[in-house]
């Protein structure tokens, strides 16, 4: 292949991939390692983790470079929400570390909380701390683990936790094994009456009627915030009603603004509705096919 | 029919092999993650144990080979998988517990689970090669026919398993369907009439 003949397919696969990403995006930042490329992007305004080149296939966080507490991405409030449920936690799990927006914005929040996160690559860790802010500290702490046998070992040492937040993505979706019913009674099995569970995942992928289906199987009823994200909100014990959740927002009202959040932003969200297919396969250990099943 | 029959125990061990090694991936998972090193931890386990096969497989097709051993070896490779379908989860679990660093951990439990099952299974290679063998003009051949044949089974369970298998069936019933095909097919090659030329 000559050189001109190289180039011109180099544009063309440029020009191909940029519908997908953001416009104008500079390169600030990359990291190999042990799983992925771990690249950091700024557009002016504001600055993205992501794991493909261009953020073809979407954004592990962001944040804006002039206003860093200000919450990016819409499902890091729906994420937070989960504090009207239960707003006094005094720890929380978070499973996915990412550029560690929803842990930072949580000990702000609620301080007296313990924070475990547990992050499988340290190379996310080490540019969120770099990149976006992030800082661990003896009420916040990252495990480098997989998320899976980090709840094993939780269970083992009999821990609980008020608060539990899945948002483990790689670069295409959530990890198969932290997607059945196995992996979702061990997380409940973390939880006490009471506690609740915040998962993010996505309204429009091909899983939607599977995953929710497994989370109802294992949670019983939930509340379902979609945007172009869903997040699942459960409690063990039975859903709070929505006058106690509109009576618990004024509890963060002022100490939201800092972050621009507003319960108005998110109550209107919170629906119980069944809009899925209540026939659908629960994913289990012995049947998760989910990579494939999300690519249909 | 001697030989149709040796081609299909060649190619179907090939695709039981890489159907074992791809449902193992998804057994360690919920106990070691599904990162790089523990995809490779199994595949140096199933390379470990093929290459020990090929040894012990090639020592055994010395004295007095037959199609009929040779149906007995695909046989005992299905039996030493199916205590998976028993005791898989309990065990992992216990070399989860004892072992903390998820890339030993999942080297010790792809072996306790993998190791016996593939060396069996990689004796069937060799041991076929001499049951084809007449002469050494013809020996190149015939290893490459059967290599071909071994190695495209290997490819075929790799993509049925990954692209379609795991989408239709669970874990267990992909694992009991393909040592049910074994059982079948080893059953087969020991009531195949002997070849002349082994006689």
């Amino acid at each position: 292949m000559n050189a001109a003949r190289l180039m011109r397919l180099l544009l063309l696969a440029l020009v191909a991939g940029m519908p997908f990403g953001l416009q104008a995006q500079d390169l600030i930042h990359s990291e190999k390692s042990l799983y992925r490329q771990v690249l950091v992007y700024e557009d002016g305004e504001t600055r993205c983790m992501c794991f493909t080149v261009r953020c073809s296939t979407g954004r592990q966080t962001c944040l804006y470079i002039k206003n860093p507490d200000q919450l990016a991405l819409g499902y890091s409030t729906m994420m937070l929400s989960s504090l009207y449920l239960e707003p006094n936690p005094k720890s929380i799990l978070i499973v996915g570390l990412g550029g560690g927006v929803l842990p930072r914005t949580l000990s702000q929040l609620v301080p007296d909380a313990q924070i475990d996160v547990v992050e499988i690559d340290p190379a996310v860790t080490r540019v969120a701390e770099k990149y976006f802010l992030f800082k661990q500290g003896p009420k916040l702490k990252v495990s480098e683990m997989d998320g899976r046998v980090f709840v094993k070992r939780a269970i083992r040492d009999k821990k609980t936790y008020d608060i539990i937040m899945l948002d483990a993505f790689d670069h295409e979706y959530i990890p198969e094994h932290l997607l059945t019913q196995e992996f979702l009674e061990e997380v409940k099995a973390l939880m006490h009456p009471g506690s609740v569970l915040a998962a993010n995942t996505f309204s429009g992928s091909g899983l939607y009627n599977f995953e929710s289906v497994t989370y109802q199987k294992v949670f019983g009823e939930f509340y379902n915030l979609k945007t172009q994200n869903r997040v699942i909100l459960a409690r063990i014990g039975g859903l709070p009603t929505m006058a106690q959740i509109t009576e618990n927002t004024s509890l963060f009202e002022s100490a939201l603004a800092k972050f621009r959040m507003s319960a108005d932003d998110v109550l209107p969200l919170f629906n119980k509705r069944v809009d899925w297919d209540p026939k659908a396969r629960v994913l289990t250990d012995q049947y998760s096919p989910a990579n494939l099943l999300n690519s249909r | 029919m001697y030989s149709i029959v040796l081609y299909l125990v060649a190619g179907w061990s090939g695709f039981f092999v890489m159907g074992v090694e791809l449902l193992g991936g998804r057994l360690l998972a919920p106990y070691f993650g599904s990162s790089i090193y523990v995809w490779g931890a199994l595949i140096t386990i199933f390379m470990l144990a093929l290459s020990i096969g090929y040894l012990v497989g090639g020592r055994l097709s010395i004295h007095s080979p037959s199609l009929k051993k040779l149906g007995i070896i695909l046989i005992l490779a299905a039996l030493t998988v199916s205590p998976m379908l028993l005791f898989g989860t309990s065990m992992l679990d216990a070399v989860s517990t004892a072992i903390l660093d998820p890339r030993f951990g999942s080297l010790i439990g792809s072996a306790v689970l993998f190791f016996i099952p593939t060396i069996i299974s990689g004796m069937v290679s060799p041991y076929a090669i001499r049951l084809l063998v007449d002469d050494r003009a013809t020996s190149g051949r015939n290893a490459g026919h059967l290599f071909f044949v071994s190695t495209f089974g290997s490819a075929a369970g790799t993509i049925m398993t990954s692209f379609y298998l795991v989408l239709w069936l669970e874990v267990n019933q992909i694992l009991i369907t393909m040592i049910a095909i074994s059982l079948v097919l080893g059953l087969v090659a020991c009531l195949v009439p002997k070849n002349r030329r082994d006689e």
